[in-house]
């Protein structure tokens, strides 16, 4: 039976008194964490995800307007944890912002940047802040942000924070084994795969390995490459995977020609089917280079078109059970894509 | 071995400031191997300070010295009667040769003319890898005989990122990737079964973040024997 709170979108003082009356146990009415998105895979229904990336500055006006773009087109938005290591507003921070615009946050926690001790303390303050989702990482390296001199931490892998989380939420002990007082934070622990990094025949074994670690949902890289991705399926049900995590697919709206390429060719652990960089080149054939203006919005418009062609794609794979789509710097374009996929209006679960 | 890397001139000349009698001191063993601080080394360093030194209109006396090992007493003791001459020893051992000869004749000042940089062999002639990072707690049994602590980027236990692709590291494509290499030579040794088997979180504080570290062999101390 669900308590009045969680028939709606937490908001603030919900997600508070939500976890002032404890969420292990009944208190949760048998899930995990009670959190919107755990519901909606729950339930069945095919979910959607989307992500909002914080600013590099303090104003909370930057995350409530991305916010409003995404509130009620996905059910759950990631924020992420100092993307491409480039230092921004935390992650938890941006959380209890989005919360008050009625979005449910997914908190990407990198290993990069805490140790074990740092992050435990975030995420009691995490939960008590309203938090519901945790998406564990291992991080970007930071030779590639903005702080390369940075010392970085790595205490733990990502793998052994999601073995960390679970036990803090299923057993009530820190990682060190001293029980935690009072209430225990009680996440829904999703983690990334990459179907197309390399060892590629070890991937469905990592994917294993958070699976037996305690994950309950798993974020996909950036897919464009579906052949590739549907191979790589076909192992994860073989081995039985999707039966127990939800495995989301990860996708995204190019922007440009130029995107698509760099993408193709520069960044490590991506695959990039030629036909996607043809295919934004034929948009804005006959198009001038002068015309700025006309390029982006045929760029803009095959982009989203490719996004809502590949979700309706992904979608008839077995054992995918839903999208993560990554827009971001374009939180604007989600709404669209959702709509354009047929998956809205997003579905309520009590 | 420790492999080290001499620093720049430049530097070595801002350390040096004022000094104007410098004994160059260096070591017979590790930093030997890969030429960056033995006796060859020495003389090239000596004679570039001579003529800079003239060049800059200040002119620095320059001895040499090679010790076998300047990280043990023993071989660094004999020095102790000429310190007294020099300014400044500039060592070009490693810091553990620098920190021996501060130690051991606190009256001299010795400074660092080398980086120290890591534990690591030759790879082939010229180019030198880190192997090793010390971490007191060695799992090679688990990862194939690679070392993801000193060789992933990530240091992670439980396999690769998502930056690994056609066998490099996302930092940079001249560093192979760890898992890479490990998951390769687990398929060969058909241990492959190892690596699914979950890594439980590092004892760190066998590595530095347990603080300086120490170990004592009672049975190998000379007073024990008395």
């Amino acid at each position: 039976m669900a308590t009045a709170e969680e028939k709606s979108l937490p908001t603030g003082s919900d997600c508070l008194q939500s976890a002032r009356s404890g969420s292990n146990g009944s208190e949760t009415n048998g899930y995990k964490s009670g959190s919107n998105l755990e519901k909606v895979l729950s339930a069945g229904h095919f979910a959607v995800t989307g992500e909002l990336g914080p600013p590099q500055g303090a104003d909370p006006e930057h995350i409530l307007h991305k916010a409003k773009l995404l509130a009620g087109a996905v059910d759950a938005v990631n924020i992420t944890d100092n993307q491409t290591a480039v230092v921004r507003m935390s992650s938890i921070a941006s959380g209890v912002l989005a919360i008050r615009e009625g979005l449910e946050p997914v908190v990407q926690m990198t290993c990069r940047d805490r140790n074990r001790l740092a992050i435990q303390a975030d995420l009691l303050g995490a939960y008590a802040l309203g938090m519901r989702n945790l998406l564990c990482l291992t991080g970007d390296h930071n030779v590639f942000g903005n702080h390369p001199t940075a010392k970085n931490v790595h205490d733990l892998d990502s793998v052994q924070l999601i073995r960390m989380v679970k036990d803090m939420r299923d057993d009530g002990v820190f990682q060190c084994g001293d029980d935690i007082k009072g209430l225990y934070p009680s996440f829904f622990i999703g983690a990334a795969s990459n179907p197309f990094g390399d060892p590629f025949e070890f991937r469905p074994y990592r994917l294993a390995k958070k699976v037996a670690a305690g994950v309950d949902f798993i974020q996909t890289q950036l897919i464009y490459d579906i052949p590739r991705f549907r191979e790589f399926m076909e192992k994860v049900v073989d081995m039985g995977l999707h039966e127990k995590a939800h495995i989301m697919a990860g996708v995204g709206p190019l922007k440009s020609s130029g995107m698509a390429r760099y993408m193709r060719d520069r960044v490590p652990g991506m695959i990039v089917r030629d036909e996607y960089v043809d295919r934004m080149l034929a948009a804005i054939a006959g198009i001038p280079k002068e015309e700025r203006a006309a390029r982006r919005k045929a760029w803009r418009e095959t982009g989203i078109k490719i996004c809502i062609e590949q979700i309706q794609e992904i979608r008839e794979i077995e054992g995918v059970a839903g999208v993560h789509i990554m827009a971001v710097e374009w939180e604007e374009a989600a709404r669209p894509i959702v709509e354009g996929a047929g998956l809205l209006p997003r579905p309520t679960v009590d | 071995m420790i492999v080290g890397e001499q620093k720049p001139l430049a530097e070595i000349m801002e350390l040096l400031g004022d000094a104007r009698k410098v004994l160059v001191a260096g070591c017979g063993t590790c930093v030997t191997v890969c030429f960056a601080g033995g006796e060859k080394e020495v003389g090239i360093l000596a004679s570039e300070l001579r003529m800079k030194s003239k060049l800059d209109g200040h002119p620095m006396e320059v001895d040499e010295v090679t010790v076998q090992r300047q990280c043990e007493w023993e071989y660094i003791d004999p020095l102790g009667e000429q310190l007294d001459e020099y300014d400044v020893v500039l060592s070009l051992a490693c810091g553990i040769g620098v920190q021996a000869m501060n130690e051991r004749f606190p009256d001299a000042i010795t400074l660092p003319g080398l980086n120290t940089t890591f534990l690591g062999l030759p790879e082939e002639q010229g180019v030198w890898e880190e192997r090793c990072q010390a971490c007191g707690d060695c799992i090679l049994g688990l990862t194939a005989g690679i070392c993801p602590i000193a060789r992933c980027s990530k240091q992670l236990l439980n396999g690769p990122c998502g930056g690994s692709q056609n066998g490099v590291c996302e930092i940079d494509p001249d560093v192979p990737c760890a898992w890479q290499l490990i998951w390769d030579r687990a398929v060969k040794l058909g241990r492959v079964d190892q690596l699914m088997e979950i890594q439980s979180p590092k004892d760190w504080s066998r590595s530095r973040d347990g603080g300086p570290r120490k170990i004592v062999r009672e049975d190998l101390r000379l007073e024990d024997l008395e």
